[in-house]
Order: structure tokens, then sequence, then C-alpha cells
């Protein structure tokens, strides 16, 4: 039986979907089997960031509406050998498509056969929030180090917190630029997780290269030196149940040029 | 039986009989015993119904009987019953609810008592209490305190920097530029002017003396 973890944070362009992709990455490099679920229904992006949708023939809705067998609509990622799989969220429909009872036995069907279900939420708490979490049994909450982030990650802690069936919910913060964190120009880990106060499972620096990876469709997870790609790794093993220290958040090694640009306090 | 006291008259009504038979009688005894002259003041009355439980209306009735007797006016009614209903509405008024949670942004925490809230209250985050609120934890969000209309109400919370506090109807506004660290240990209350003022703890003995249920001890 396995675990369904939805991935929310109530305010968008947060990185929900960059870490749903990475987190469902990191965890079939670990061996486990993992089932991607995007119900952003009507807007889309997970088989994108993923790199997979061209090979989208059924989706979500389709399931749910009995036009196919779940099966049918799992697209296989190549490159885990069998370990990575998405249902893509339909693109022509809209939220209302779906209920939270369909999307719950859903999920518990595809318990029966992936170690893991990472569910990608949409943004807001209407819908398709209410389909997202209907299935969980664990949530991570994703946040940015932005007053605007943490204020609507609250909302969704509360929200969460209603839900019977899911675990006190999980911490990522995201997208953390060091050199604010520096000048004090950004709120810290630290208020924010007092702020919050539930457990923090990850800290990802802001880098460039996730975009860059997520534009060509190739998560950030599979290059195995960049930061942000072993903040993810990490995560996924903390899933697993290791317990391994924040990384340090130091700035990527620098040229010349920029380490006397440094030296006078431009950048 | 009418007592007279230095307050003026009581009337103490018999709890055994029926409520006809006893607005019967207090017709009769009171056409009976009194003579009014024309310039004679009005005479407050308090009515005492024993262990009877009266409804709105049978108060009404009583105070009908005994405004026709001119010179006599019903000041109050006592009783020494009272409904469950009211009971444990007076206790939960009374009741200090002890709550050990965060109330996060867009949830809203009513008592009808006082409230004493372990944990924080976060930036659109509601507290409501009948009566006082005491935060054990950082006030961020909004406190309204008094809802029964008790302008004695206080709102103390160990760091104090919220949205908005309110007592009764009366509202007050964080200061636009918080002070970086925030303030420890702080209590609000209205004071003479009505406005809802911030000051340190210790001040609430002074002006709140009625917060100390303690009696004895030292």
């Amino acid at each position: 039986m396995g675990e369904a973890i939805v991935i929310t944070s109530g305010k968008g362009g947060v990185g929900k979907t960059t870490t749903s992709a990475n987190l469902g990455t990191s965890l079939a490099l670990l061996g486990k089997k993992v089932c991607l679920v995007d119900t952003d229904i009507g807007l889309r992006n997970l088989d994108v960031v993923m790199g997979l949708e061209n090979r989208i023939i059924y989706d979500l809705v389709d399931v749910v509406e009995g036009r196919c067998k779940i099966h049918q609509a799992l697209v296989k990622d190549k490159r885990f050998d069998g370990l990575l799989y998405l249902l893509p969220a339909a693109q022509t429909s809209d939220k209302s498509a779906v209920n939270p009872e369909q999307m719950k036995s859903l999920v518990e069907e595809l318990k029966q056969d992936y170690d893991y279900i990472i569910i990608d939420c949409p943004a807001g708490i209407e819908q398709g929030y209410k389909n997202a979490v209907a299935g969980a049994n664990k949530a991570i909450v994703v946040t940015t180090p932005e007053t605007s982030a943490v204020r609507d990650a609250d909302r969704i802690i509360g929200l969460l917190e209603k839900e019977e069936n899911i675990e006190p919910p999980m911490l990522v913060i995201n997208r953390i630029r060091n050199h604010m964190l520096k000048n004090g120009e950004m709120l810290d880990i630290d208020e924010i997780t007092a702020h919050l106060s539930i457990d923090l499972i990850g800290i990802v620096a802001d880098d460039d290269q996730v975009i860059k990876a997520s534009n060509q469709g190739e998560p950030i997870a599979l290059d195995p030196n960049n930061r942000a790609s072993i903040a993810y790794r990490n995560i996924a093993r903390r899933i697993l149940g290791e317990s391994i220290p924040l990384q340090p958040l130091e700035d990527e090694p620098k040229g010349f040029v920029a380490k006397i640009k440094a030296l006078f306090g431009a950048r | 039986m009418i007592k007279g006291t230095k307050d003026g008259l009581t009337l103490h009504l018999d709890d055994s009989c029926s409520f006809l038979e006893l607005l019967n009688e207090l017709d009769t005894k009171l056409s009976a015993n009194y003579r009014f002259q024309e310039n004679d003041p009005l005479i407050a009355v308090k009515v005492h119904t024993g262990n009877r439980y009266l409804s709105e209306n049978q108060k009404e009735k009583i105070k009908e009987v005994i405004r026709q007797k001119k010179k006599l006016v019903v000041d109050e009614i006592h009783s020494n019953v009272v409904t469950k209903e009211e009971a444990s509405q007076w206790i939960a008024e009374n009741q200090i609810a002890t709550v050990a949670k965060m109330v996060r942004s867009g949830q809203v925490l009513e008592v009808p008592g006082d409230l004493l809230l372990i944990g924080d209250v976060n930036p659109g985050g509601t507290v409501i209490a009948g009566g006082n609120i005491f935060v054990m934890g950082v006030l961020k969000g909004i406190a309204h305190a008094g809802t029964g209309g008790n302008e004695e109400s206080i709102i103390a919370a160990s760091v104090m920097k919220p949205a908005q506090l309110r007592i009764c109807g009366i509202v007050n506004r964080a200061p636009d530029g918080y002070a970086e660290e925030g303030h420890q240990m702080e209590c609000a209350y209205i004071d003479e002017n009505r406005q809802v003022v911030v000051d340190k703890l210790q001040v609430l003995k002074k002006h709140r003396p009625i917060l100390n249920r303690l009696e004895g001890g030292l």
C-alpha cells in the first residue's frame, strides 16, 4: 500500500509543479515506484515540466468518466525504467469535471500499485484544491520567503489540519536567494518556520538552472551536481525516513570577475 | 406578604399556589390594604417570587396587576430559580475556555466567555471572546474582546503585534510601522477617553482590579 502526498501552497507560482516533478524524479531515482498525478485540470503543466507532453493519449478526466482504464491513461517515463508514471490532467475541461469522491477512489486504486503517489495541486482553495487533497494521506506545503506566500501557506495549513485523513503537513521553502537572506531583505528560514510552526522538510535555493531544465522537459533532479537538485533529492530521502541535515546555503562558486565584483560589494 | 424596607416595598409572593390564584390574591391584597392620596409620590416595589419560575409573559401579567394600583411601580422581579438554559449561559459567559492551537489565516476562534489561547494568532486569523482574551503566544491577527458589551474586558498577549484590537465596539488599528521586536507581555483595555490603549501588563492591577478573582491568600 503506497502513500499519497499532495504538494500544495495556496499561492500560485511558488513552485508546486517544479517540486512535484523533482520529488517524483528523486524518489524514482531512489528506486521507488512513483506515480505523478496532475490535478490542475484546464491548466496542466506537469507533463511539460517532465517532458512528456506529446505522449499523452488519455487524461484524468477520461479515467474518471470511464472512457479508458487507468493504466491506459498513465504515461510512462522511459528514463526511469518503469519506475515513474504520470497521470496527466485534462486540458479541455475545468476543475468541476471531477469531484473529491472520484479523486479519492482514483488515488486508492493507484495506491495498490505504487509506492508513492505525488499529487500536484492547483493554486487556490476551491474545487481544484479539494479534489487534490481528497485522496492524500500526507501533505507538503511549498512556500517562498515572501510575506504573501507565507500568508497563503498559513491559510492552506489551517485547511489541511482540518482534513482528517492527512498527517500534519510538512514545509518546503523554495526559491531562497542567499544574498537577500544575508542582507536581511528576505524572511529568514527560522522566521518562517516559527510563524507557520510545522516541520520543515527541506529548503531549496533559487537557481537559474531549474527554469532552464524545466523548459527542456528534464527535471533538475536528474543533474547530480546542481544545488537545487541535491536539495530535492534530500527531501526525497527525508520522505523515506532518512535524517539528513539541511544543506548550507552557499552561493554558487563564481568566476574571477564575479569574485572581484563581490569584493567591491557589487552583484 | 408585603415587607417595607429602606428602599421601598418588597412583595414576597407565595410559590406553592397556582399562578392564577396568585394573581387573584395579589389583586385583592393590594386593593384592600391601601388608600392612596392624589399627591402621594410613586412607590417602587420589588417583587420576589420565591421558588417559582416565571416566564416573561407571566412577569408581564404580574407587573400589570401591580400597575393597576395607581401609585405602585414595579422596580424589579427577583426569583430564586433560573432555567437550565440561563444557567448554562451564565456558566459559559463566566468560564475561561482554554484552547491549545494555532489560529491561522482565515480561521476564526470564538468563545462566549474568556479565552485562554495557548498558541499564536497569525495574520488573517481572528479570536473573539465574550469576555477577556489572553494569548500565550504571538498575537499577530485580530482580537475582539467583550462582544457581550463588557467594556471592562481586556486583551493580553505574550507578544503583542496585532493587526487590529477591538474591545466592545471600539477598534484600534496597529501603527503602520511596528517596532521591530514587537512587545513582550502587554495588554489592551479601554481607557478614560474611550480609546483602546496598549500598555505593559503591570498596569492592569490598577485599571482592572475586577480581574482578581482570587480571594484570601497573601
